[in-house]
């Protein structure tokens, strides 16, 4: 027992939270000043690089418009092609936001605050990424909103007992309650923003949209009630979105995506891929912007230890999916998955085997989990095995079906590359507007976490007392 | 309105506005200052009165003798619409104005229809958490006379304040002063709002 409690003492979540001990102010100053001074030399260069990224997607894009689907690489028997393994790519990433936002945060998990408005940003623009990708890839995007339910001079309905409908709904509903969400946690910080403003132009946009926030106890009240539901609501929510994801699949009949393993599987990849997204940016921003004392390796490591355990999960999935395929004795389900690490795709089976259980496998070490530079490239092979295990997951399935003499070899087109890469202009577009006009930490809940904030003369004293945090009910004399 | 009172406006076109005590703002020095503060506003037994602060301090409902908030009633309420008016969209549409046999299914297939009831009851409950919410805060509202404070800034940042709003049946400047001046308090302001 005791290495045990020796190792749990070791924790990182025993070290101060946030380093340096800084006042109130301080935090206020370091994150909210980032929006008020210039912004660095880099910030101009990669948004400049971005937002031209971002250019190419929509000449793409219109181009697609006004051509049609047929310049993607898709055929007859492989007709979600690229298209569909951005989007499920893009949805996976947006959950490791919402996963830190809402479950840490209903776990008590309170190294959370150095990262969840980061994140929470980062579920919102990877959302709008994925959801660029079904509404293109319906061809006919002017009638898009055919998915929605209204009334129509056509008297039709959607087919409510299909997957896809789901999806319309799980999708937009997931952006929906993330913006919320992270509006919400935003307030008072455009508060602290609002009340440092020195221009009339910024007094004026903050006080705005910090909707007269005023910090009382009869506001916060209501407020942290709020913020409670919504984690309590998000976390089911994360849940079901990539379960639903999953259906769109596993409702189907084809080898290979006709199994009931898949929802629990994509929820673990979809915050096994988040995570490894959220250290990609985390290690960036805070050099550039000087936060490592709120951003901390302590929080590098953690996030870690998540990524490995989720790499294992993933990694059970993959064994599990072929252990279930030989079990089932069926010949096609058991084809369907030896054709997947033999054959004519075998080269992206292997390619995510490699990065996303076997690379990950170096952060059992404690070295490796507080060395900056090893953990970001193994962050970016996490990112590029579990775009290939979409890839494996879309493609080989539908190229070798039943039968045989259906069956052909996908090979994407330059629009498929273009369009892909455009998102990322689009998806870091966004992120550095964030970055440089909205606080990236959530600076009121930091200042929550400090030990100045804890109340000392009531309520409980006491051993317990230091590692007290937001969980002690501090009540006068009730 | 009085004669003196029209002609007090009157001359404030051109004079100084007529202002009036909207409340009395006293800053405290930390948490545990301003929770001592908040019983001692309770137990004297005054209403209208707020703590702010930076972040939400924890004990400080309890301090100031606060209710619970009903924002998880309103929720509720949204969940049971958002759920059963996606069975009942989905029951109507599928099943009576739209009757399409698809893959042999039921027009009236419960199984299908849970992802879409589940996804409108989240949706719908977080519109009731968030306007909610802001509703009980009566937010937005952009002007409040607390603003007036040029030390009130700080309750965004790392300041401690507690006010008693003129409203307050008990509110009578002086004592409200020298009240919250013994309870620690080290400012204590009379912040003034124009007459409209």
């Amino acid at each position: 027992m005791s290495p045990v409690t020796a190792r749990q003492e070791a924790l990182p979540l025993d070290a101060p939270l946030v380093l340096g001990n800084p006042s109130f102010s301080d935090l206020s100053q370091d994150v909210g000043g980032i929006t008020e001074k210039k912004a660095p030399v880099q910030w101009y260069l990669l948004t400049g690089f971005f937002a031209s990224l971002a250019a190419i997607f929509v000449g793409v894009v219109g181009y697609l418009f006004w051509e049609g689907i047929g310049i993607w690489g898709l055929n007859v028997p492989v007709a979600w092609g690229w298209a569909i393994v951005n989007f499920v790519w893009w949805v996976g990433i947006g959950h490791a936001g919402t996963l830190i936002s809402a479950i840490l945060f209903l776990f008590r998990q309170r190294w959370r605050t150095a990262i969840n408005r980061f994140a929470e940003a980062m579920t919102i623009f990877a959302v709008i990424c994925a959801l660029l990708f079904p509404m293109i890839h319906v061809g006919r995007v002017w009638v898009v909103y055919w998915t929605l339910p209204f009334p129509n001079q056509m008297t039709m309905w959607p087919n409510f007992r299909s997957p896809l409908l789901w999806d319309v709904f799980a999708v937009s509903t997931y952006f929906t309650v993330s913006l919320l969400f992270w509006y919400v946690g935003l307030v008072p910080d455009l508060a602290t923003l609002r009340d440092r403003a020195k221009t009339k132009a910024r007094k004026i946009a903050l006080g705005i949209f910090s909707l007269g926030w005023r910090g009382s106890n009869k506001q916060w009240k209501h407020y942290e009630r709020a913020y409670l539901i919504l984690a309590g609501l998000a976390t089911p929510l994360v849940l079901s979105v990539h379960s639903v994801v999953s259906f769109d699949f596993a409702v189907s009949q084809l080898p290979g995506w006709h199994t009931t393993i898949f929802p629990p599987y994509f929820v673990a990849g979809a915050i096994f891929s988040g995570f490894a997204m959220v250290m990609t940016l985390a290690i960036v921003a805070r050099k550039i912007y000087h936060l490592e004392h709120i951003i901390t390796l302590n929080h590098l490591d953690v996030m870690n230890k998540i990524m490995l355990a989720t790499s294992l999960m993933v990694g059970y999935a993959y064994s599990c999916e072929f252990f279930v395929s030989w079990y089932s004795g069926n010949a096609y389900e058991q084809f369907a998955f030896i054709n997947r690490a033999t054959g004519p795709y075998a080269w992206a089976y292997w390619i995510m085997i490699s990065c996303n259980v076997i690379i990950p496998q170096l952060l059992w070490s404690q070295k490796i989990r507080r060395s900056i530079p090893i953990m970001f490239i193994i962050t970016i092979f996490i990112n590029i095995g579990m775009w290939f295990e979409r890839f494996v997951i879309v493609v080989t399935s539908l190229a070798n079906d039943f039968l045989p003499s259906s069956w052909d070899y996908y090979t994407p087109t330059i629009f498929d590359v273009l369009t892909y890469v455009g998102t990322f202009g689009v998806f870091f577009t966004l992120f550095l507007i964030f970055l440089r006009f909205l606080p990236m930490v959530a600076i009121s809940e930091v200042k929550g976490v400090l030990p100045q904030a804890h109340p000392h003369t009531h309520g409980h004293g006491g051993a317990g007392h230091a590692k007290a945090g937001h969980e002690t009910v501090v009540g006068g004399e009730a | 309105m009085s004669s003196s009172t029209a002609t007090a406006m009157q001359a404030s076109s051109d004079a100084a506005p007529v202002t009036r005590d909207a409340l009395v703002l006293a800053e405290f020095a930390d948490v545990d200052a301003l929770l001592a503060a908040a019983e001692k506003v309770r137990d004297a037994g005054y209403k209208k009165f707020d703590c702010h602060s930076p972040f939400p301090v924890h004990g400080l409902d309890a301090a100031m003798g606060e209710k619970q908030s009903p924002l998880g009633w309103i929720v509720g309420m949204m969940a049971m619409l958002g759920g059963g008016g996606a069975l009942l969209l989905q029951w109507w549409t599928s099943a009576v104005d739209y009757p399409l046999v698809i893959s042999g299914k039921p027009l009236f297939s419960f199984p299908a229809f849970v992802p879409i009831i589940f996804e409108l009851t989240v949706l719908l409950s977080a519109f009731g958490a968030v306007f909610g919410m802001l509703a009980l805060n009566k937010l937005p509202r952009l002007y409040h006379p607390i603003f007036n404070s040029d030390r009130f800034t700080a309750a965004t940042d790392g300041g401690f304040f507690v006010s008693i709003e003129a409203e307050d049946p008990k509110f009578e400047v002086e004592q409200v002063k020298q009240f919250l001046a013994a309870a620690g308090a080290t400012h204590v302001e009379v912040v003034k709002e124009e007459m409209s």
